[in-house]
């Protein structure tokens, strides 16, 4: 080996893991900028945009037969809320619970949920797949959306329909970690988006969003808000949590979450 | 170093062609760019769950690969790769490795594979979803122009002559002698057609398959890759070769003339040793 061979291996060997942890933190750097977030966060309206343009307003995600069914349908997120309104509620089998429908409506409403087992039912055996890459599958009864919708009667500056939750991820005494989400009016009265009270046909759990949580089937998990307090129609979300429709979204997540 | 390997039979002359065109060497540079970002944030989205399974829906007891960390024979943690229900002690890489501020932590692939290095799911997808959409395009509008303009019949297909020969070419390869003739050699050709027409479609499919809006849209894509945990596995199997690939890749690059080789896919020079009278 000649001494330059040398000194080329020594210099490779200090410049080559400098210039890639310089590279490594560089990238760093640059997730923290908000003008290269803003630029990376352009792909969402694309994506958005092009899966809008090929889905129709009545495409239906894949349903399943019960044989499919998960038998380890993992439960995300909060899994038992400490709210202890929350708790009184559950404690009475949500007895007490109602639904409040409000915002940009006609007729501000409340269902219990007897009211809401009154109404024409859906079933479906779909697939949940949460944003962390797992996929369970499982089978949801509830009361479509859409039929609540029309039960209160939107206005028509409605643009966006906001769910608001029992649950806290994450300690705050301030309220502000409040899980909420939200969808637009095409997902809102999507056949498959229903408000469900049952799930693999029984009462739906505790750690599944009891008494109510939403199914949103061309989106992902954290779509599908748990242990739903409130629906509101908005005309913007800028107002609501930090302004990006939901908890998730207010935390960097997509708004749109269909891939 | 320079274009030693070219060898100095003093019969041959040392020429100058015009080897890539400009869509080549752009497309080129974009897809160096877009495969690093992919890959890297592609582990990132990984770690948030460092699982893979076949079928519809997971099957959390029963993974085909998993990775996580656990207390080790003397309760210290290790980290522990699960293929095929053989687990393997992958402590410092996969499972639990040292993150850049020093302390150990629990994660699927280490920091310095990552983008960002540390651990946010949110920002992975980010990078991944906008590197995607930029290759995505890249690849579109190089396989179609290289299909109009003839790229691919005249310089990727092999030639009936160079696949009799191709025992020959392999042989060659396996001693280190690279003929630097105008074309892609047979090698080249086969591996180039595979990733462009085989191995980075499927990982755009099986991508796009993890996309609940796209199975909506059309279901034949995840029920073709056997669902969407199926998809998932093949997604990161196409990866994976995707990394080979580049990894062989890069290493010819480095020991076929360097220099040589660089310069042809920037400046689309591309220095070959031509018999005397000949025309090139």
């Amino acid at each position: 080996m000649t001494r330059q061979g040398m000194n080329r291996r020594r210099f490779l060997g200090r410049v080559v893991p400098g210039a890639g942890a310089l590279a490594l933190a560089g990238c760093d750097a640059l997730s923290e900028s908000p003008q290269v977030r803003d630029l990376l966060g352009s792909a969402e309206g694309l994506t958005m945009r092009v899966q809008r343009f090929l889905l129709s307003a009545d495409t239906l995600a894949r349903e399943f037969a019960e044989a499919d069914i998960s038998p380890d349908f993992r439960a995300n997120g909060t899994t038992n809320p400490a709210d202890p309104d929350y708790r009184a509620l559950a404690a009475n089998g949500f007895a007490d619970w109602r639904l409040k429908v409000g915002g940009l409506v006609e007729r501000q409403s409340e269902f219990s949920l007897d009211d809401l087992r009154a109404m024409p039912a859906r079933t479906q055996i779909t697939r949940h797949d949460c944003v962390e890459g797992w996929s369970s599958i499982g089978k949801w009864t509830g009361v479509q959306l859409s039929r609540v919708l029309d039960h209160v009667g939107l206005k028509p500056e409605a643009r966006y329909i906001v769910a608001t939750c029992a649950d806290e991820l994450g300690r705050s005494l301030d309220g502000n970690n409040r899980y909420y989400e939200s969808i637009d009016l095409f997902d809102a009265f999507h056949p498959q988006t229903i408000l469900a009270y049952q799930m693999n046909d029984r009462v739906l759990p505790i750690a599944h969003g009891a008494p109510l949580r939403m199914r949103v089937e061309r989106q992902l998990g954290y779509k599908m808000a748990k242990y739903i307090m409130q629906v509101d129609a908005v005309d913007s979300l800028a107002a609501i949590g930090r302004g990006n429709g939901g908890y998730w979204p207010d935390r960097g997540y997509d708004w749109y979450a269909g891939i | 170093m320079t274009d030693a390997t070219l060898g100095e039979d003093p019969r041959r002359k040392r020429t100058l062609i015009r080897r890539h065109s400009g869509l080549v060497r752009i497309a080129h540079w974009i897809n160096v760019l877009c495969i690093l970002v992919l890959v890297m944030s592609g582990l990132q989205i990984f770690n948030a769950h460092p699982a893979l399974y076949w079928g519809a829906k997971s099957t959390f007891d029963d993974p085909i690969v998993a990775m996580r960390a656990v207390r080790g024979p003397d309760k210290n943690p290790i980290g522990v790769t699960r293929v095929f229900g053989t687990t393997f002690d992958t402590t410092g890489v996969l499972g639990l490795s040292m993150t850049s501020d020093g302390t150990v932590a629990a994660r699927g692939f280490p920091h310095w594979l990552t983008i960002p290095s540390y651990r946010d799911l949110a920002t992975g997808r980010r990078w991944h979803f906008f590197f995607a959409w930029l290759f995505v395009i890249n690849g579109i509008v190089y396989v179609v122009t290289s299909l109009l303009n003839g790229h691919v019949w005249r310089h990727l297909v092999p030639s009936r002559d160079q696949l009799r020969h191709m025992a020959r070419t392999i042989f060659d390869h396996l001693c280190f002698r690279f003929d630097h003739g105008h074309d892609y050699n047979v090698l080249q050709k086969l591996s180039y057609l595979a990733m462009i027409f085989v191995v980075l479609p499927l990982a755009i499919l099986a991508g796009l398959a993890m996309s609940p809006g796209i199975d909506a849209a059309f279901p034949w894509i995840v029920d073709g890759l056997g669902g969407r945990q199926s998809a998932r596995t093949i997604h990161f199997v196409a990866a994976t070769a995707i990394v080979l690939f580049v990894l062989i890749h890069v290493f010819m690059v480095l020991i076929s003339g360097v220099f040589n080789n660089l310069r042809s896919m920037i400046t689309g020079r591309y220095a070959i040793r031509t018999e005397e009278n000949a025309d090139d």
